[in-house]
């Protein structure tokens, strides 16, 4: 990190529009820019992501068929089409790696929070634009690093996200990818740490020091806040990743034995380090993982908390709760790691003491989930895609949070943590959830950030498709994880796992088919990028600062009049905003949408 | 839902009007805040590894102690010297002082170098020991930390202007002068850790 912010500072307000094409769209220090440069970056990103998990499920499904194309793409992984073992566990690890820091992570919070929490505070742009200039770059520099993996070597590493140690550690001994690829992965998640702690840094800053007149804390948008602490959250978690990543690559390729015991032998080989302990891995890795679900997760908490309200046209119930809520939650968040280590041989007495806070973090999840439902109890709804996809989150993250209350509990954990009941839990409540929120945030502020309307009846679609196909999906996996279902195999040739396979046949057509879907989502967003109606400033009649602008903002967001906020977000149903209007605005000036 | 075309741009303010209050009251206050913040995350970054380092050395029969090369005790002497002179640079907005601190630190990290060769030199590599592998990775992480202190002295040295002349960046200089103690508590801190643990 490199922290004297102050080059920066100087240039936080006082920059001019950039001319050339280069400072304008690609080395752009303007956060509306920058913001959607992340979004691009998820958006290959995810298609990355669902394009391994496609290869897996076919392969779980019809293990012997070969697949076309693919032994193009890995001559030694995939030899006549067909997966090997090995090159399944290397792509269940890139579909995660890719899926959960550069998805779950660079969409929901990067994205949407570099361009709309300095709009939000009614600031030009973000504290240090140089600095999140540079959060973006490095990004995408990890990004290249981790996917370069595919090229070199024997490919990528199989160790999974998590990339426990000593399989991690060893090198090339451990199996194919375990040696370059494996480097690969260490090096792209330090690089990915660094980014996103100069992320965090500019959003805190922001939030804290360049708020307009009249924004208090506490007249915040709700989204801006879930942002503000997932910074906070992010600026703890990957300050741990990141050394931790450091003494992997040590333990790589300097001999150092920080994770990696003495006498291993590995591939008949005596692997030449002493001492080191996998478990330090484990417990730094999920020091920052935990925190990790809630850096996903929280952003859609806001995102949803933000969008409700707008469309039930009735206040948030209890605002100040929430945001108790999603601080007790941000805070718990460090206290819960030990639980995905239940199986690491830990002392069931360490167990009890990480399952009982793992517990009680769902009494604040649950009481913003109450808060989402409290709000719409008894309103009008308007049941537009936005909305849709914002009950589709409340759905899915009820229905994978609910898995979570066993999994918490040791003694259940024991027999399910290996299986598929894991898989569908978190794929749910982080997985599917974050990408309903992701979802919920593009079809409410694509009109502002593109200045175009997309298309109702294609969101509305891609909504019912996408949320029937996502329960079709992970649902059955609960069940094969109680049947004993374990997870990580690449084909499941034991006996008692024979009769599971027509489900995971089920399974993977249905994946195939919600895959499928999201081309709605793809083709809505990028005809109505160019081609869609032009969208009025204020389309959904909301209240917080980003609607009192532009479609799209101009470059310093308010035109040189930094607004004058008089109220919070939460006016809705009043009945006396101007000409007959049901919201106020929270800045002064009258809404310019409402004529 | 209204359908209503976007007004044209907002007319920029007239001249000598009184500029919007966000852009004139908090131009520079950023910055202080980011250092704190990014000290906040480096402390984070030292915990943890202060955590692995109990953690591994707990349990682990090829920790091999060694006595700390007394030139860190000169070099940490150097380091507090250069904060000191910062701070009275900072007081008194004096170029020529944050040039002398610029020095001091390069010093400091020439001199870290030089510790680093010593331990070498006794057959204390990376790879030796889990407590010369503790001591390389703390040392050269404080070591980056401070080149980026260094990097913003010199930011502060151009913003001071040709000759020291031009008028003194005063956000910039306190909060490159807040990362700068920072990074002496930081070393004092692994000091005695150090001295204590390997």
């Amino acid at each position: 990190m490199n922290p004297p912010a102050t080059p920066a500072a100087v240039t936080a307000h006082h920059h001019t529009p950039p001319q050339g094409f280069l400072r304008k769209h690609v080395f752009s220090l303007d956060h509306k820019v920058i913001g959607k440069q992340y979004l691009d970056l998820a958006l290959v990103a995810v298609c990355t992501g669902m394009l391994l998990s496609w290869l897996m499920r076919f392969h779980l499904a019809w293990p012997e068929t070969p697949i076309p194309g693919l032994a193009k793409l890995s001559p030694n992984g995939a030899a006549g089409g067909v997966i090997t073992p090995e090159y399944y566990l290397a792509l269940m690890t890139m579909h995660g790696t890719i899926m959960v820091f550069f998805v779950l992570t660079t969409a929901p919070f990067a994205g949407f929070g570099n361009y709309f929490l300095p709009i939000h505070v009614g600031a030009e742009d973000m504290a240090f634009p140089r600095i999140n200039m540079m959060s973006f770059w490095v990004t995408l520099v990890a990004f290249l690093v981790l996917v370069s993996g595919f090229f070199v070597g024997d490919g990528p590493p199989l160790s999974g996200w998590t990339a426990y140690a000593p399989l991690s550690a060893v090198g090339k001994d451990a199996g194919p990818g375990q040696g370059v690829g494996q480097t690969l992965w260490a090096v792209s998640i330090t690089l990915f740490c660094v980014a996103q702690l100069l992320g965090a840094l500019n959003f805190i800053t922001t939030t804290l020091d360049l708020r307009t007149k009249g924004m208090s804390l506490a007249r915040m948008p709700y989204s801006t806040w879930a942002w503000f602490i997932t910074s906070v959250i992010g600026l703890i978690a990957f300050a741990v990743l990141m050394p931790a990543c450091i003494l992997l690559i040590l333990d790589r390729v300097a001999g150092t034995s920080f994770f990696i015991p003495a006498g291993l032998v590995i591939s008949d080989r005596l692997q030449p380090h002493a001492g080191g302990s996998p478990l330090l891995w484990q417990h730094l890795f999920w020091f920052f993982g935990h925190p990790e679900v809630y850096i996903a997760i929280l952003p859609g908490f806001g995102i949803v908390s933000h969008i409700l309200p707008v469309f039930a046209r009735k206040p948030l119930l209890g605002p100040r709760v929430l945001i108790a809520c999603l601080v007790a939650i941000a805070f718990l968040s460090y206290t819960v790691w030990g639980h995905h280590m239940f199986l690491s041989g830990m002392n069931p007495f360490s167990a009890t003491l990480f399952s009982v806070p793992t517990l009680i973090i769902t009494i604040p999840a649950t009481i913003v989930t109450l808060l989402w439902i409290g709000t719409i109890y008894g309103a009008r709804l308007r049941f537009t895609t936005p909305a849709l996809f914002c009950l589709g989150f409340v759905s899915v993250f009820v229905s994978g949070g609910i898995s979570g209350f066993f999994l918490a509990q040791p003694s259940i954990d024991t027999y399910l943590h290996g299986t598929y009941f894991v898989v569908g839990h978190f794929h749910f409540v982080m997985g599917v959830a974050a990408m309903f929120g992701i979802f919920a945030a593009t079809y409410f502020w694509a009109p502002k950030m593109f200045g175009r309307m997309m298309s109702e009846t294609l969101g509305k679609w891609h909504f019912w498709l996408t949320f029937v196909g996502v329960y079709c999906v992970f649902m059955p996996m609960h069940y094969l994880g109680l049947a004993g279902n374990v997870r990580r195999y690449s084909a499941f040739t034991d006996d008692y796992l024979k009769p599971l396979i027509p489900l995971h046949r089920f399974i993977t057509i249905a994946a195939l088919f919600t895959g499928a879907a999201q081309l709605i989502f793809l083709f809505n967003l990028i005809r109505s990028r160019f081609r869609g109606p032009r969208a009025p400033d204020n389309p959904w009649e909301a209240t917080s600062l980003e609607w009192s602008t532009t479609s799209p903002p101009p470059f310093d967001n308010f035109g040189g009049r930094p607004p004058v906020v008089e109220r919070g977000p939460n006016e809705y149903g009043v009945g006396s905003g101007a000409r007959g209007a049901d919201y106020l605005m929270q800045a002064a000036a009258a809404p310019p949408g409402v004529h | 839902m209204t359908t209503v075309a976007s007004p044209p741009p907002l007319p920029p303010p007239p001249p000598g009007a009184a500029a919007p209050p966000l852009v004139a009251e908090v131009p520079l206050r950023p910055a202080e805040t980011g250092v704190w913040i990014a000290i906040a995350t480096i402390s984070m970054t030292f915990a943890a590894l202060t955590s692995a380092m109990v953690v591994r050395g707990s349990a682990a029969p090829d920790w091999r102690h060694f006595r700390l090369p007394p030139l860190l005790y000169v070099n940490t002497v150097v380091l507090l010297a250069s904060s000191a002179v910062l701070e009275a640079g900072r007081r008194r907005r004096a170029a020529g002082l944050v040039r002398i601190t610029f020095g001091l630190g390069f010093l400091f990290v020439a001199g870290q170098v030089v510790a680093w060769r010593q331990l070498a030199a006794q057959g204390l590599f990376l790879a030796t020991s889990p407590s010369s592998a503790f001591f390389y990775v703390f040392t050269a992480l404080h070591g980056l930390h401070l080149l980026g202190g260094l990097g913003g002295l010199a930011y502060v040295l151009r913003r001071f202007g040709t000759a020291g002349r031009g008028p003194a960046p005063v956000a910039a200089l306190g909060a490159a002068a807040l990362y700068w103690h920072f990074m002496d508590v930081l070393w004092l801190y692994l000091l005695v850790l150090l001295a204590f643990r390997v």
